[in-house]
């Protein structure tokens, strides 16, 4: 229990350092005092109408990405598993970019067309990459869903790339877009993932115990009492839709949902009950950090936080494949 | 508790099960056996809900299975899984904490003392209390399926399922596996049903048998019913011989193998039996099928030396067996492979003859010490302790006895044996009536299982005839040879 206390002490503790250092550090330094003292105009505006709204569009699209990232692995049983290497996100790009490309508002939905297209974007790929890997090998091997994932990723990527050569004239803006990054978006953005990343949240987290037994298997989570098909499309869309929407808002960004949840499980254990939420906190403080160096480390330059998750994503990856493998060949 | 009614099903158009009814009673264990592809695991998916059933009904405490939740239905059945590899770890208690998922209800924890008593309890049963916080990866494969068996047993079904439980486990996590389900069965009244690959186990543990084959009942019923040589040859094909358990009045088999390996042929010779200093002694190039009352290896069993120790009179050793396994191995000999007897008298005086019938022939060879010879009729009325006086009767068979005629064989001796003494005179000094034998008589049958099938010998048959004929001369030619040693030293 005293892990667990500590374990929420630490992640919440990390998730205010993380916001404090996002939003003073910066071309400009910006005082922790101006969060309640608006002497200084200046300031005050650079926080509340740039800093603060990038930082917490970043907590929450870390947040979305690590607490899918953490939902899928459970659900698939495979370590390797998040909306990047899936392929999710690419379909949540497709998506939006087809959104982007013709225009597309809905009448009802208005500015929520964007996250909902990019949602049905990533629960479509969802559905066809798993129906594949299952098609492809009934056990559903770590491998062939990686596999699956990169055939769907790379085919999603190739529908995006001609749909960006189609369109000129915003070439540039879809091009950093689909790289990934938050910066530039404004309250607007945060409104309108807010209420997705709720709704994919609380999906995911009434299935934290359903997430348990799954871990065993879908038979054994049968068997213990587990409605495994109606709980898996619950898992499913929750991951689709926090996918979808923080793609709509960010673009794609790598690793985040791979690494986050990993660690997570590497230092206090896989019960999901905890492992959910504390995906959750330290996602964002994850995807803030990352923001901030994107932003700070080429300054005046910014370099998409895209780059920086894959940086570090990428050789967890390699690490986790390789504690996998060995584990398997013992 | 469940009741299982003409059903079908299986995985794809064509069932794999077809027509199965059976019940179970609470509190039984029923095992499941067939062989591979026979529709065992089969079976237990589709009661369990795992595969689609195409007809018939699965009725759990008298309501159909589909008319459960999959909570409901989970708090009425607990399933036990095969052991399989996980991709993240779970600490042990976590793991048999899921076994309360059924419990759980609404959206925030609602985790009670019952629940945690449930599972301490499904821990201390199956002891891997003292793992609680390691994860179940770093445990044994014994271990980490008695962590299954506790998170099953969390789950306080009525019905348990299991699945060839016993999978990749060595001999003694066997044991304790089923020990602790038999126990729990029988304690908690639990209803369990369970797929077996090995049918002694699942006749030793199991209250009743189902034998599938080909996804239908071949047979169905108590082990000593369904573990029989024919049923079990029909269902698997393979060659076995059923005999009881040595503890427990259940039946056990053994493979007979068809080897393609030469038998060399052999007998027992007159000329094999020697004269040591201290001891007759046969050694046989091959094992004989054996039965006898001897001081090291009685019973039955395979057996290539045999020795008829001489020791003096007053020969008298608080721990014969380990006095005479001594001497054994002093001489050499391997103590796997003797069957050894004792007698007061010498060596030199044991008659040996060899008698031959159509069959083949048998050798006897006799000691016979009667200085302490009793009339079983009268033995009631003597107080005397047991003492190495002692008529020592062997008799090797070359020939392919039964059991039948081993036990005769036994019988035959004896009458022989006591027709002999009667004829000699030889009296119990307590009584004064005719003696019968002496108080520590042995007798050995041995065969070489091979050459003519003998199935029975009584004493008009043909291995009757020379056992019968063999121990009494030999027998009478002992005691002659006996009396005139003690006249002789007396």
């Amino acid at each position: 229990m005293n892990k667990t206390v500590l374990a929420y002490v630490v992640s919440i503790a990390t998730l205010l350092v993380a916001i404090w250092l996002g939003v003073s550090i910066g071309t400009v330094k910006i005082p922790i005092e101006t969060l309640w003292n608006q002497a200084d105009a200046t300031a005050s505006n650079i926080l509340w109408k740039i800093r603060m709204p990038r930082v917490l569009l970043a907590g929450i699209v870390g947040a979305s990405l690590a607490i899918s990232g953490a939902a899928f692995q459970g659900l698939l049983k495979n370590p390797l598993a998040d909306p990047y290497t899936l392929g999710v996100s690419s379909g949540a790009s497709v998506g939006a970019v087809i959104t982007l490309f013709f225009g597309i508002s809905l009448p009802i939905l208005g500015a929520f067309t964007l996250p909902v297209f990019s949602m049905m974007g990533a629960a479509i790929t969802m559905f066809l990459v798993i129906g594949f890997a299952r098609m492809v090998d009934r056990s559903m091997k770590m491998e062939t869903i990686i596999l699956t994932g990169i055939i769907f990723g790379s085919f999603l990527g190739s529908v995006l790339s001609l749909m960006i050569a189609l369109t000129q004239e915003e070439l540039r803006q879809i091009v950093g877009w689909l790289l990934g990054s938050v910066s530039m978006r404004g309250w607007n953005y945060i409104l309108m993932v807010l209420p997705f990343f709720f709704i994919g949240t609380c999906m995911l987290w009434l299935n934290r115990r359903e997430l348990n037994a799954l871990l065993f298997g879908e038979e054994r989570a049968h068997h213990l009492g587990v409605n495994v098909k109606q709980r898996k499309l619950m898992i499913l869309l929750g991951g689709s839709v926090l996918t979808g929407s923080a793609v709509a808002v960010s673009g794609t960004i790598g690793f985040v949902g791979l690494v986050v949840p990993h660690m997570t499980r590497m230092l206090w254990g896989s019960d999901h009950r905890h492992v959910l939420p504390l995906s959750l906190c330290n996602g964002a403080s994850l995807l803030i950090i990352c923001d901030l160096v994107a932003r700070t480390i080429i300054s005046p330059a910014e370099l998409p936080v895209g780059v920086i998750t894959a940086f570090i994503g990428a050789p967890v990856f390699a690490y986790i494949f390789y504690k996998q493998r060995r584990k398997g060949a013992m | 508790m469940l009741q299982v009614d003409n059903l079908s099903g299986g995985y794809g158009r064509e069932p794999i099960v077809r027509n199965v009814s059976f019940h179970v009673e609470k509190g039984e264990v029923l095992g499941i056996l067939g062989p591979n592809g026979s529709g065992k695991s089969t079976l237990l998916k589709i009661i369990s809900g795992i595969l689609p059933k195409q007809s018939g009904k699965v009725m759990i405490a008298g309501k159909p299975s589909g008319a459960y939740t999959q909570k409901q239905f989970a708090q009425q059945v607990a399933v036990l899984p095969q052991l399989h590899a996980h991709a993240f770890s779970h600490s042990v208690k976590d793991t048999v904490a899921l076994g309360r998922y059924p419990y759980q209800t609404g959206i925030f924890s609602s985790w009670s003392e019952f629940d945690e008593q449930a599972v301490q309890e499904a821990m201390n049963h199956t002891g891997v209390t003292r793992y609680e916080n390691t994860a179940i990866e770093l445990l044994s494969g014994g271990e980490q399926q008695r962590v299954f068996v506790a998170q099953a047993l969390a789950q306080q079904a009525p019905i348990l399922l299991l699945d060839e439980p016993t999978n990749h486990l060595d001999i003694a996590h066997q044991q304790q596996l089923l020990d602790t389900i038999r126990n729990q069965a029988r304690q908690k009244g639990i209803t369990v049903i369970s797929v077996f690959h090995d049918i002694n186990l699942a006749a030793l543990y199991c209250d009743r048998l189902l034998l599938l084959k080909n996804g239908e009942v071949a047979s169905i019923g108590v082990p000593q019913d369904v573990v029989l040589e024919p049923e079990i040859h029909h269902v698997y094909n393979a060659r076995v011989k059923t005999q009881p358990h040595p503890e427990m009045p259940k039946p056990q088999m053994t493979l007979l193998p068809n080897l393609q390996e030469k038998v060399e042929l052999f007998s027992v010779k007159k000329a094999d039996i020697t004269i040591k200093e201290d001891h007759v002694l046969l050694q046989s190039s091959q094992s004989l099928k054996t039965i006898s009352s001897a001081v090291h290896n009685a019973g039955l069993g395979w057996y290539k030396t045999f020795v008829n120790r001489g020791v003096r009179a007053d020969y008298m050793i608080d721990d014969v067996q380990r006095e005479n396994t001594d001497y054994l191995r002093t001489l050499g000999y391997h103590l796997t492979d003797t069957v050894a007897m004792m007698t007061a008298v010498s060596p030199e005086h044991v008659e040996v003859e060899e008698y031959e019938g159509e069959f083949g022939s048998i050798v006897v060879a006799v000691t016979a010490g009667v200085g302490n010879a009793v009339d079983v009729s009268k033995s009631w009325q003597r107080e005397d302790i047991p003492y190495i006086g002692t008529i020592n009767t062997w008799v090797f068979v070359n020939g392919e006895l039964s059991e039948e005629a081993f036990v005769q064989a036994l019988i035959t001796a004896t009458e022989a044996k006591v027709k002999a003494l009667q004829d000699e005179q030889v009296k119990d000094p307590e009584s004064g009536t005719v003696a019968t034998g002496t108080s520590t008589d042995s007798v050995l049958i041995a065969s070489t299982q091979q050459g003519e099938y003998l199935p029975y010998a009584g004493p008009i048959t043909q291995l009757g005839k020379l056992i019968g004929k063999g121990v009494y001369d030999c027998t009478v030619r002992a005691i002659h040879s006996y009396r005139l040693a003690v006249g002789e030293h007396g």
